[in-house]
């Protein structure tokens, strides 16, 4: 009965993040805190990550509640950014958020989101982009916080 | 006699297709849609008789004025108010409910008082009461919501005391669907010296309401979910409260006299019309109060009920699915607010689009009763005149495949 719009939505993977979410947990003594809030629809995410000597992203853990899209959303991100600088954790959000505003990617970029980009469907729902970008949004400001 | 064909033709957007399927709108606690005769009484406001209102001598500015005030008169009758002049209009009920705070309560309620509201307010009638609390000193209490979705009685003598100024409630819940006992409440505020507030919004559009039967001193709903346009709503206050008060907003048409140092005030409602009203949209409400008159307020609410228990039955054969809120239907509105313990009410909405069925999902504005069912969100479909059983099947049988969708190998 679902249509073939609502399956690129509802990727199988993004539904099996959503059901069985990685990472999470928040961990404790965390180098990074972030939470992130969608008053319109009450998705929340709540972010933490250690840091190694390097600065790169040894662990990420998350908690959350809302929707199938922000969850998936948040889960696949912390696959993602694991043994990442933070720098190329940025790089990586502003690919990704490029991505839900419609611009076309090159390979290179492409390559860089890996899996990432199945949550491309969502951009045919405009009022759902948000969801798919909270969890982003969260680790952004956190990056954000880091650099002061 | 009830004419569901009859009464679905006069709505010309109920014959859109969302997605490729027959729109079937079941967001009217959101936003009612229009019959082609207030669409029609917009239209004519521009074409025959616009301009502005209580302003000029000539022929259009009389003409607007008198349409606009028979609008008045026409929601006074519908609301049994005693005199068009306890009419207020204003934008919507948010808008009614930050006028009785900004001018009566500021001026009324002091330090050590209390305002008393309820756990199932929309945030339109709790935010304002947070904001006079801060300002005047007075303390906000809520009366609890039981389990099954009713205000907790058992504390009212408690709670409506010597120090209780007024008593803010909402009258049918656009979260649980509760209708309360306002009337019992007014009765309440009343024997300690208090005034009571009833949010309307979700009473006035669907059922018959009589302000002197409740003795409410101030009663507020909007136009937009009477079948009006956004941008209108009524605020109704007792003549013996608001005659003496001090405006909300201050400009033109609120004045009796202006020097260069000071002013006098209009009589009401004037008072609180600062500025040009919005009489176009004022005029379509009083074409929406006709059609509904027309119609039958008992037979609006008859119909919602019937639907509702339909509703009610219906969702028992869904799995995954708890409906929230009373399980008497002639103790609801014609509303039903579900959850989903294996999926969020915004994936069901987007499958719901998907088939043209546009349900309500999110927290409704209800943020803090949420919070104490322990809910981020939930979905929620609320009827109105033109809906049918057959629509209610729709969505059923939808929700069902929603959920066959969502779970599928979730036992994994």
């Amino acid at each position: 009965m679902a249509s073939e719009s609502l399956d690129s939505l509802y990727q199988e993977m993004v539904l099996d993040h959503y059901k069985k979410p990685r990472n999470f947990r928040l961990l404790e003594n965390a180098d990074i805190h972030s939470e992130g809030f969608n008053p319109f629809c009450g998705d929340r995410v709540v972010l933490t990550a250690k840091l190694d000597q390097q600065g790169i992203i040894s662990e990420v853990g998350f908690k959350g509640e809302g929707c199938a899209i922000s969850q998936s959303s948040a889960s696949m991100m912390t696959e993602a950014i694991q043994n990442r600088t933070l720098a190329e954790a940025k790089e990586l959000v502003t690919v990704f958020k490029e991505m839900m505003q419609g611009k076309m990617l090159d390979q290179k970029e492409e390559d860089g989101l890996g899996s990432l980009v199945i949550l491309q469907g969502v951009r045919e729902y405009p009022v759902r982009i948000k969801c798919a970008l909270l969890t982003w949004s969260t680790l952004q400001d956190a990056i954000l916080e880091q650099e002061k | 006699m009830f004419n569901s064909e009859q009464i679905r033709s006069d709505f010309p957007i109920l014959t859109r297709k969302v997605n490729g399927h027959q729109l079937v709108y079941l967001d009217n606690a959101a936003t009612s849609q229009k019959p082609r005769q207030v669409i029609d009484a917009l239209s004519s406001v521009y074409e025959q008789f616009n301009s502005n209102v209580h302003r000029g001598v000539h022929t259009l500015s009389m003409e607007a004025t008198e349409h606009y005030e028979d609008a008045r008169r026409k929601v006074a009758e519908f609301i049994n108010a005693p005199e068009p002049e306890t009419v207020i209009f204003v934008r919507n009920t948010t808008e009614a409910i930050n006028l009785v705070a900004h001018t009566w309560a500021i001026q009324n309620i002091g330090p050590g008082d209390e305002i008393l509201t309820t756990e199932m307010e929309h945030h339109s009638n709790l935010v304002p009461w947070q904001k006079v609390a801060e300002m005047t000193g007075a303390k906000l209490r809520h009366i609890p919501v039981t389990d099954t979705g009713l205000l907790d009685t058992s504390q009212l003598d408690q709670l409506i005391n010597e120090k209780t100024r007024l008593v803010a409630v909402v009258h049918v819940s656009n979260f649980l669907g509760t209708i309360n006992p306002v009337k019992d409440l007014a009765d309440r505020a009343h024997a300690v010296g208090a005034r009571i507030l009833i949010d309307s919004a979700q009473s006035v559009p669907h059922m018959p309401v009589d302000v002197i039967d409740l003795d409410c001193d101030f009663l507020a709903f909007s136009g937009h979910k009477i079948m009006a346009p956004p941008g209108i709503g009524v605020l109704y206050c007792k003549r013996s409260v608001i005659q003496d008060m001090e405006p909300f907003l201050r400009g033109g048409e609120m004045v009796r006299e202006v020097w260069f140092d000071h002013a006098t005030w209009n009589d009401i409602p004037n008072r609180f019309e600062a500025g040009t009203p919005n009489f176009a949209d004022a005029v379509a409400l009083g074409a929406a109060i006709d059609y509904l008159n027309a119609i039958g307020m008992e037979q609006v609410r008859s119909h919602e009920m019937e639907i509702t228990k339909y509703g009610l039955e219906a969702f028992q054969s869904l799995e995954y699915l708890k409906i929230l809120g009373p399980a008497d239907h002639t103790l609801r509105g014609g509303l039903i607010a579900f959850h989903s313990t294996e999926i969020h009410p915004h994936d069901l909405g987007t499958f719901l689009d998907q088939k043209g069925i546009a349900i309500r999902t999110g927290h409704h504005c209800v943020m803090p009763m949420h919070r104490k069912i322990g809910l981020p969100a939930s979905g929620r479909a609320s009827f109105y005149i033109y809906n049918t059983t057959e629509e209610i099947d729709l969505l059923i049988e939808t929700l069902k495949a929603a959920l066959t969708y969502f779970t599928k190998g979730s036992s994994s």
